[in-house]
């Protein structure tokens, strides 16, 4: 019995390992047709539409502002509340606006966009490209010679890569405005103080951490939720569980990546 | 009964070739042996109940599915080892009307038939709509291009998935279902339609359905699917006068007597258990 529950144990793990061995091969030829699509589309008559693109530049970016500026702006103060009330015991409030401003541009801005757009967008994402398996909408473009990926996956694709960095910058700026606000009530700290300490703390390559993280986050993003949309089946049930598959896999994967990422540059 | 006789349409190089094909489904042999052939204008119906394997031998023909055995040729070419280019200039002499249209819903009617032309080719604007009115028209469904998917009824989206289907005039067509979930009226027109359109566009047609009466109005020949076999292919009349046990049945809508084996019965029923 023991021996036969092992057993039922290794074959659930190999199967695990295998659907997911699987599930990242189909995410780097997403990946792989995706670019071809954008780079090589118009040399092929077949270019990736910049209406569509835009379309979807709306969807992923600029809606999701408000809910980034609000998130990114209570980050930035509860981050500042936070490092006042643990440097005050060491008299180092001064050092508040350097450690904040570091951490906000490095992880917490690009950190707060992915998560924020891999729920909005992910989940969306997912839920569309399952339904339209579901309907056959996928097979009526591979039947009309349009290539499903080029048509619903690249301009998703190269949206994510041009907005997750621009909503970023918004992340940040916003978390520097809420902790600028706690810091003029709490530490008396006027806006040119506050703007000048900033700048002396900051280095470019701060910036472009962010940045970099915030277009590989903008990427798995794209490809988890398509990947799973496309694999959707068994119905309602099934297009469910896909989108909530997709948005807990890409916060997932944005967490580690961004640990991983955090480990090879600063240690 | 279609208009064009059997023997007048059967000329010329097929346009759909499929030798000894074979078919799994997750691993379950769905098709086994099909071999079959489609005629410059003709219109043959592929029948038969379900779980016969029909739609599977359909998307085997679109290349949506991967065939484990035998070859389907369509205008000549081996679709299996088609590149990609090859397979658009392939597809854009082939329309596909899907079971449920298969419309995207976020486009309007008119968006949708013009889909196509917007892909492939440079037309300006004003002419792929005029482009797509015109099949609409033919279709019937002129005037109502504006009308989102969600807004048409059954016969509406199957018709404007036609439209759809037409508006590269393709040389072939695929039907999956066409009069499935539709009453019987609405059913009629649709069959008429079709053989209207073959007519008009002299294009070959390919129906799967299992509406015994829709396929006999419309098809040149018959190839009748039985638990993935073919178990024959001929005209309405040789299919009325086969002998075969299993096609009357179909033909009848006879209910076939399973043999029952008590003691498999009870370990169905009881999971195998004493």
């Amino acid at each position: 019995m023991h021996a036969m529950g092992l057993r039922g144990f290794t074959e659930r793990l190999g199967r695990r390992f295998a659907g997911g061995v699987e599930d990242f091969g189909h995410g780097a030829m997403l990946l792989g047709e995706s670019l071809f699509w954008i780079l090589l589309g118009r040399w092929w008559q077949q270019p990736v539409r910049v209406r569509a693109m835009v379309a979807e530049m709306m969807q992923v970016g600029v809606l999701a502002i408000p809910v980034i500026a609000i998130l990114a702006f209570a980050n930035g103060a509860m981050m500042a509340m936070q490092g006042i009330y643990t440097l005050r015991d060491f008299g180092a409030e001064s050092q508040l606006v350097a450690g904040v401003a570091t951490a906000v541009t490095r992880e917490f801005g690009a950190l707060i966009t992915g998560i924020v757009v891999a729920a909005r967008s992910g989940s969306a994402i997912a839920a569309r490209i399952g339904t339209m398996q579901m309907t056959q909408e996928v097979d009526a473009l591979r039947v009309m010679g349009i290539s499903p990926v080029r048509y619903l996956v690249a301009p998703i694709l190269a949206a994510l890569m041009l907005m997750m960095p621009l909503l970023t910058v918004l992340a940040d700026s916003m978390a520097m405005v809420g902790m600028a606000v706690i810091s003029a009530l709490q530490l008396n700290m006027g806006f040119a103080t506050f703007v000048d300490q900033v700048w002396r703390a900051l280095t470019p390559g701060d910036v472009w951490q962010g940045l970099a993280k915030s277009f590989i986050f903008g990427v798995m993003i794209a490809l988890i939720a398509a990947s799973n949309g496309f694999n959707a089946q068994h119905g309602a049930q099934g297009l469910g569980r896909a989108t909530t598959r997709s948005v807990v896999l890409c916060i997932c994967a944005i967490v580690v990546t961004d640990m991983i990422f955090t480990f090879f540059l600063i240690l | 009964m279609a208009s064009m006789s059997a023997s007048k349409v059967l000329m010329g190089e097929p346009v759909v070739e499929v030798e000894s094909l074979g078919a799994t489904y997750t691993g379950i042999p769905v098709l086994d042996d099909i071999s079959l052939r489609v005629y410059p204008g003709e219109i043959m119906v592929i029948m038969g109940g379900s779980g016969s394997g029909k739609s599977t031998l359909l998307r085997c023909l679109l290349g949506l599915h991967r065939p484990s055995a035998g070859r389907v040729r369509l205008f000549g070419q081996d679709i299996s080892g088609l590149g990609v280019r090859q397979w658009v200039v392939l597809r854009k002499k082939m329309g596909v009307a899907f079971q449920g249209g298969a419309l995207f819903n976020s486009m309007s009617v008119g968006e949708n038939v013009c889909l196509p032309l917007r892909e492939h080719t440079r037309l300006d604007p004003n002419t792929m709509r005029i482009m797509s009115r015109m099949k609409l028209e033919m279709v019937n469904l002129a005037g109502f291009e504006h009308l989102m998917p969600a807004q048409l009824s059954g016969g509406m989206l199957k018709r404007a998935a036609l439209a759809r289907a037409l508006v590269m005039d393709p040389a072939l067509v695929f039907f999956d279902e066409p009069s499935a979930g539709l009453d019987p009226v609405v059913a009629a027109d649709l069959d008429e339609l079709i053989l209207r359109i073959r007519r008009a566009m002299q294009i070959s047609v390919v129906v799967v359905t299992h509406e015994l009466e829709s396929a006999f109005k419309i098809a040149d020949r018959i190839t009748v699917l039985d638990q993935g076999r073919i178990l024959m292919t001929g005209s309405v009349e040789e299919l009325r006068n086969s002998d075969i046990p299993r096609v009357q049945r179909l033909l009848t809508r006879t209910f076939e007597e399973q043999p029952v084996d008590p003691e498999a019965y009870l370990r169905r029923l009881t999971g195998g258990a004493d």
